[in-house]
């Protein structure tokens, strides 16, 4: 179980000459719930871009199991990139399609199915996600959640071996939220697919996160990496407490951060 | 290291009330997998049988492909009165067919197609035409209201929204009404010319591209383009700040979006058209001189004087008044397709397109009517 399947080496990522963040180098496991956290403006959604190849990185490289994202040329680019699948913030389902046709894209794009296979395989992956029935709405007409699913199921379409979730609880409430969760725990489970998340929901990060990298806005690098909960009980940076305890480490009493960490547990 | 896929097959043995069924070699998207509705069709009318199981020890890999297949079973299974057991199938599948399961789809979720009949079409475009036009009156009545409150100084709106409007459709759009309207003045004096140089009176299409360019042309071409450049703009500009909720923002802090939105760009297109109609006819009368001084022997002087002579000022009232008041619609038909604009990206488009259709047509409209009032009244 534990062979790397994304590896992140000496990354460098800018804007033009600003520097987001530097010297990231981390692993992610196959079949992790690996967590990117950190606060708002600290790179993240940047880091998330650069794994799944819409941002090339100032410096380093990102590595698909042994070969290299940012090495390989477009045709190799694009053939890696398939494994992976992403949902963004909002959804991001096209606006004029149908849930039905937005899934069924993927599909029609880059395998030979029948429109009868793709049919059942688009409302195989929409009852998945909890969204049976729902093939011939068009996404303004479903509630925030339900977008964010449909979007999921899209995010699905090709069996994805990797995962990528920008803020996937950001908008929904708490009950939603738990929902999804779950959703992201049971898909790894069954599909034994690796699944990254950006988030800074606290409750997300410690009910299923496996492991977790904590990027810094002020130093501009990583500054902490390990099971978030072990984080918690372990770590002695005061930003990574004050992250993990919602500000409640301003008490000098590392110990009494913890018990209030625990409580919020 | 690629892995030939082992052929897929899957198999029903029939014991009394138990049907077992066997599932074998790899099941992915890429691979050639037997018809289901054979399997189907030996369970017969399904009586016979209370019991499903499956048998998986020779299932090799297996993907989406495989789940679809076994949710037809089931479903199928289950239609028939036949039960299902999945213990046997790998946790994987039990899992996903859990969540697969797990919400049933809500009765009266699925849409049907409807059959509508072009009785109904007409109907309904007729009804929709009648909503329009009241849209229409609502949106031009409260640009009236903004208006008043404009000239008794109560709008709520920012100077520097006026100016900015002003800068983007007016100097910004000299480059593109420059080119059109010289092509313009040149086209009609090549026109023109064909006739009049049979009894030589080439001097004449002065009078020809000086009249036609500043009652008609000149207004027409600025107005046109401006459509397309100004009255899009406008559409997809507030399009998409009602995509974004921003226009819902502005009014709960308290603004009109009529005033604080609408009305700068009406006033900054109603201000900027007469100027730039005035500097096409210009342009067009340019044009038209660079081809009769060039080709018909007729000079730069003899040609200005005889414009001088053909343009009276109501000539170049007319033009400027026609094309201050295409200005009002094209501002109109931009801002109001904006601001119904639904709330998504593709809508945002269907406004733009819509507010360029809208624009043309009423512009075409316009003209038509005011040159037909100017010639009864003999202007």
């Amino acid at each position: 179980m534990n062979s790397p399947c994304l590896s992140i080496k000496n990354m460098t990522m800018a804007y033009g000459n600003f520097i987001i963040q530097r010297d990231l180098d981390f692993t992610i496991n196959r079949g992790d719930i690996f967590v990117i956290m950190g606060a708002s403006g600290c790179g993240k959604s940047t880091l998330l871009m650069h794994l799944i190849g819409l941002h090339r990185p100032m410096s380093g490289d990102v590595f698909y199991g042994e070969e290299s994202l940012w090495q390989a040329d477009y045709k190799d680019r694009q053939r890696l990139l398939r494994q992976t699948g992403v949902l963004f913030q909002s959804g991001a389902l096209l606006s004029s399609m149908t849930l039905a046709e937005n899934v069924a894209l993927p599909l029609t794009e880059h395998t030979r199915l029948g429109a009868q296979r793709i049919r059942q395989l688009v409302s195989y992956k929409l009852a998945l996600v909890g969204l049976a029935g729902f093939e011939d709405y068009y996404p303004a007409e479903l509630s925030g959640g339900m977008q964010k699913r449909a979007g999921l199921a899209r995010a699905m379409a090709l069996d994805p071996k990797i995962l990528f979730f920008d803020e996937p609880s950001a908008g929904l409430d708490p009950v939603s939220a738990k929902l999804l969760d779950d959703l992201i725990r049971s898909l790894r489970d069954h599909l034994g697919a690796t699944i990254v998340i950006v988030t800074h929901e606290l409750a997300s990060i410690f009910a299923i996160g496996t492991y977790s990298v904590f990027l810094d806005m002020e130093t501009k690098t990583m500054i902490a990496s390990g099971p978030p909960k072990q984080l918690l009980a372990e770590s002695r940076d005061p930003k990574v407490l004050r992250f993990l305890t919602r500000g409640a480490s301003e008490s000098s009493n590392i110990s009494a951060i913890k018990r209030q960490g625990h409580e919020i547990l | 290291m690629a892995v030939d896929n082992r052929p897929s097959n899957i198999t029903v043995n029939c014991k009394a009330h138990l049907l077992e069924v066997d599932i074998i070699g790899d099941w992915l998207l890429d691979s050639q997998i037997p018809d289901l509705d054979l399997i189907l069709a030996q369970f017969g009318d399904g009586t016979q049988f209370k019991k499903l199981v499956f048998s998986t020890e020779s299932l090799g890999r297996w993907d989406s492909l495989l789940m679809t297949e076994l949710i037809k079973l089931i479903s199928y299974s289950e239609e028939k009165g036949i039960s299902v057991d999945t213990k046997t199938l790998p946790s994987g599948i039990q899992g996903l067919l859990g969540l697969v399961f797990a919400v049933p789809e809500r009765a009266g979720v699925r849409r049907q197609s409807i059959h509508i009949s072009w009785l109904e079409i007409v109907g309904n475009s007729g009804l929709r035409l009648q909503s329009d036009v009241n849209a229409l009156i609502v949106f031009i009545g409260n640009l009236t209201l903004s208006v008043f409150a404009f000239f008794r100084g109560k709008a709520h709106f920012r100077w520097v929204d006026l100016w900015r409007n002003v800068q983007d459709c007016g100097p910004s759009a000299l480059p593109i009404i420059t080119l059109i309207s010289l092509l313009v003045g040149l086209i009609l004096a090549f026109v023109g010319s064909v006739q009049l140089s049979l009894f030589g009176a080439q001097l004449y299409i002065a009078d020809l591209v000086g009249l036609g360019m500043s009652r008609e042309m000149g207004g027409l071409m600025t107005a046109v383009i401006m459509s397309g450049r100004t009255g899009a703009a406008y559409a997809a500009q507030l399009g998409t700040m009602q995509v974004n909720n921003e226009i819902d923002a502005l009014e709960t802090m308290g603004f009109d979006p009529m005033e604080f939105l609408v009305l700068p760009r009406v006033l900054a297109l109603i201000f900027v058209m007469p100027l730039l109609c005035l500097y096409a006819d210009l342009m067009g009368i340019i044009g038209g001189a660079l081809v009769t001084v060039n080709f018909f022997e007729v000079s730069l002087v003899e040609y200005i004087n005889r414009t001088i002579n053909a343009i009276h000022m109501l000539d170049l009232s007319v033009g400027v008044f026609k094309c201050a008041v295409f200005g009002v619609l094209i501002a109109l038909s931009g801002c109001m397709r904006g601001m119904q604009c639904g709330r998504s990206a593709s809508e945002v488009g269907d406004a733009t397109t819509s507010a360029v259709v809208t624009g043309i047509v009423f512009i075409v409209i316009a003209d038509s009517l005011m040159t037909i009032i100017c010639n009864r009244l003999g202007i």
